[in-house]
């Protein structure tokens, strides 16, 4: 009797244990990145969106964090660092943050008002021991609303902007803070790197340059409802795409970012499963405004080859990793409202339009547009370009290309449309609008925020986008604010700088080995979730 | 042979006090700057300038080279613009690891394209020479870079008998499989150096079988290997010279053949720090590589030397 019952206690104990190990297998998830290098591990990452996604918010954090468990809806911000935030009731410019308590960076120390203050001097007090001038520069471009800041107690701190702006804690997003201890007893931003301490799920075990990254699961994490299932995630830079694709078939890896769009039949018969979702990654063209003599100074020209491009044949060319654009937000997106443009490949409208503004077969719309070979978030910009070239010729549309390198494209970018950098050009194809939400939206499209002050390259100047702005800016209503994000939304898209060609679905092939990832409609990811089957 | 040697040096200071004027002359010439590149372009203006005069870009451009140069001459090969990392850890590192590749890329294509030439030349007009001429014009003309996706696509996706890409652990190889990473990203890479140097040696091979000593050594009944001796010590220096200029190419590193293996060398080092104008990165790999060429053809034309008396002259 006794034997009988160790015996079944034993089993229940094995198979306790093996539906737990089942549940939490855990594992190393091996990646590859379309970046040319390992993103720099000093809490600043470069390599755009990808290092972000991947060195950036797994291993260091911000007070305000995206919540990226939901692949139904578009990413909205939550609780990070700081607990909860307000307005000051009597100065709106000023927003207090409650920091969370017991979190400790990687080093173990502790989170606190001093580390908060001490990393905002990294990016903001350019005589500090640890001032950082390329990320801060990046951090101050990202978010140029940092007007002062300043320790309430051990706990708090407040963060002045130059005007009231109710969208501040989506930029507050883009400073991720780490160690000033280990910063400290390092002494350098250059070997932090090879021994960083943020606050996330994960920290930075081994870094290669040029070669990989390991990142081991943070046990102590504060949030526990968050503690990674994986062992370790490895991410390799493989910025060939043939590379990427030889290395997952050949089993190196079990992740690979953006696969060839022309190996994705033959990768889902193999088996491996090709994730994507929808959001906000537009790939435009973005028309120059500023010359006198551009043929999109007209906006008969501009609504004309938006009623043109053929999207759905370019998504077919993609092997569907792209999607119809038809603004900056999507149409299925809270933030679309309801423009009087209701773009759809029309060639006769277009025609019309064209024949209005005084184009036709005998005089077609002549442009140059600057594209590039390669570049971050530029998908293919070769054959992509080519198709609309061969597309928008349906409609009497002219179209050459400049093709540059990728940094010859943001030196242009930098420089007023005029200047001799921009090559003369009518527009440019350029992918370069990291927003899921209105803060760079408004940021990128004010009239104020040209080059070289802001990144507003078109020279799009329209006063009532910019009230709707003020207002936006100055409401502490969720729902006012939403209506009027709509009507920006609507007035960009009525009064289009762009041509709204496709969204980048941002596809990622994996091993069918590869279990509970989420794919939240963002720029950016949860890899607590996921675990090696 | 001393002074020979003591020429051959005193010449590389002008060459390569010549070449780092012209590399840092056209790479500021290139249009844009670093900041544009490391930062936004909505960067305020006065961070952007910060940034330009920590790297002491306002300065005029003269100033900047012989800040540079000075550096230089204490060893000193500067920081990165992008990841403030010395030049020299990252610099060297790639060295390293595309030695690693064109070490044995060297002793197999120069071997095969030895034994490939001279075999056809001696074997002129049958169907070995045929043979061994086809494979030489095959590597030349191939593009590797073509050749290496095939090879991967044969041997590491579709027969899993090798690694598709990197280095593994990294580190010199002192496992198999280690060693696995090298196969194909070697045999890739020594392609062209076989084809050309194969070409080169038949054709010298048969001018010089075509002299009249040859069939002196043959008339004096000397045996047909120390015919080959004679024959392939005369077609020796200008293989040489070929053999020089190769291995030179492949410490270069070969930017095509590193993307296809994500092979962590100085084509990819210098091909990312042209696109981000890190001048720095790129100043010194470029003066390092120059200088590593103009070593090579003093070892090549020491070694003629001491094959080929009369060039000593």
């Amino acid at each position: 009797m006794l034997m009988r019952s160790a015996w079944r206690l034993a089993l229940s104990a094995v198979t306790i244990l093996a539906l737990a190990g089942s549940a939490w297998a855990g594992g190393t998830l091996r990646v590859a990145l379309t970046a040319t290098d390992v993103p720099t591990t000093t809490g600043a990452p470069d390599n755009g969106g990808e290092g972000i996604r991947f060195l950036g918010f797994p291993v260091f954090e911000s007070l305000v964090l995206w919540d990226l468990t939901r692949a139904d809806k578009l990413a909205e911000i939550r609780p990070g660092l700081a607990e909860s935030w307000e307005q000051d009731k009597n100065d709106k410019t000023k927003w207090i943050f409650h920091l969370r308590r017991g979190v400790k960076f990687h080093d173990g120390t502790d989170w606190n008002a001093d580390a908060a203050i001490w990393n905002l001097d990294r990016f903001l007090k350019s005589d500090s021991p640890q001032f950082d001038p390329p990320n801060a520069a990046v951090t101050q471009a990202r978010n140029p609303y940092y007007a002062n800041y300043r320790k309430i107690d051990e706990y708090t701190i407040e963060i002045g902007t130059p005007r009231p702006i109710s969208y501040f804690p989506n930029m507050v997003t883009w400073a991720l803070y780490v160690s000033p201890t280990q910063f400290k007893k390092v002494g350098s931003w250059a070997e932090f790197a090879k021994a960083p301490a943020g606050t996330g799920p994960f920290k930075i075990v081994d870094f290669k340059p040029r070669v990989s990254a390991s990142l081991a699961r943070n046990d102590e994490y504060w949030d526990k409802t968050r503690i990674p299932k994986l062992d370790k995630i490895v991410v390799f830079p493989m910025y060939e795409a043939t590379t990427r694709l030889s290395a997952l078939r050949s089993g190196q890896v079990d992740w690979i970012e953006v696969p060839p769009p022309d190996a994705v039949p033959s990768l889902k018969s193999a088996g491996f499963q090709i994730v994507a979702n929808s959001y906000p990654h537009s790939w435009p063209w973005t028309f120059n405004l500023a010359r006198e003599d551009s043929p999109f100074r007209d906006i008969r020209v501009r609504h004309a080859i938006n009623y043109c491009v053929n999207r759905d044949g370019l998504v077919t060319l993609l092997n569907g990793l792209a999607e119809p654009a038809f603004g900056l937000f999507k149409k299925a997106d809270p933030f679309f409202g309801k423009p009087k443009q209701q773009y759809a490949y029309d060639p006769a409208k277009a025609k019309a339009l064209l024949k209005e503004a005084g184009y036709g077969p005998e005089k077609p719309v002549k442009a140059k547009i600057m594209i590039t070979t390669s570049g971050s978030g530029q998908m293919l910009p070769l054959p992509m370009n080519e198709f609309l070239q061969q597309n928008l010729k349906e409609c009497n549309f002219d179209i050459s290309f400049e093709v540059v390198d990728w940094g010859a494209m943001l030196v242009a970018l930098r420089n007023p449309p005029s200047a001799p950098q921009g090559l003369g050009v009518d527009a440019m194809n350029i992918s370069l609008h990291i927003s899921m939400d209105i803060s760079q939206f408004a940021l990128f499209n004010l009239s104020g925020n040209t080059p070289p002050k802001g990144r507003n390259w078109p020279n799009w100047k329209n006063s009532e986008f910019d009230a709707v702005i003020d207002k936006i800016e100055k409401s502490t209503d969720q729902e006012e604010i939403l209506a009027n994000i709509q009507r920006a939304h609507e007035i960009f898209v009525d009064d289009p700088p762009w041509l709204f060609i496709v969204h980048d679905r941002n596809a990622r092939a994996m091993t069918k080995n590869v279990k509970g990832f989420t794919s939240a409609q963002s720029w950016f990811q949860d890899f607590t979730t996921v675990y090696m089957e | 042979m001393w002074s020979y040697i003591s020429r051959r040096l005193l010449y590389a200071v002008p060459i390569l006090l010549g070449v780092s004027m012209l590399v840092f002359a056209l790479i500021h010439l290139a249009p844009g700057d670093v900041v544009d590149l490391l930062v936004p372009p909505e960067v305020p203006r006065d961070v952007a300038d910060a940034l330009r005069r920590r790297f002491a870009l306002d300065q005029p451009i003269y100033i900047q080279y012989f800040a540079w140069l000075g550096r230089l001459l204490v060893g000193d090969l500067g920081i990165s613009f992008f990841n403030n990392r010395p030049v020299s850890d990252e610099l060297f590192s790639a060295l390293g690891n595309t030695l690693m590749l064109a070490l044995p890329a060297t002793v197999l294509g120069f071997g095969l394209g030895v034994m490939f030439g001279a075999l056809a030349a001696f074997n002129h007009g049958t169907w070995l020479d045929k043979a061994f001429s086809a494979a030489a014009i095959t590597g030349v003309s191939l593009p590797h870079y073509w050749v290496g996706i095939v090879l991967v696509a044969i041997f590491a996706v579709i027969l899993n008998a090798v690694p598709a890409q990197g280095m593994g652990a990294g580190g010199f190889p002192t496992s198999w499989e280690q060693l696995r990473h090298l196969i194909l990203p070697v045999v890739t890479l020594s392609l062209i150096p076989m084809g050309v140097v194969s070409r080169l040696v038949r054709a010298n091979v048969l001018e010089i079988l075509s002299h009249e000593f040859v069939s002196t050594l043959h008339a004096k009944g000397l045996m047909s290997r120390r015919v080959l001796y004679h024959v392939m010590k005369n077609a020796a220096p200008s293989a040489l010279a070929l053999m020089g200029l190769q291995f030179g190419y492949l410490l270069g590193g070969s930017i095509l053949v590193e993307t296809v293996f994500n092979w962590p060398g100085s084509g990819g080092l210098m091909n990312l720090a042209i696109f981000r104008r890190d001048i720095p990165v790129l100043s010194a790999t470029i003066l390092v590589l120059a200088a590593i060429f103009v070593v090579i053809n003093i070892l090549v034309d020491v070694l003629q030397a001491l094959i080929d008396p009369r060039m000593r002259r």
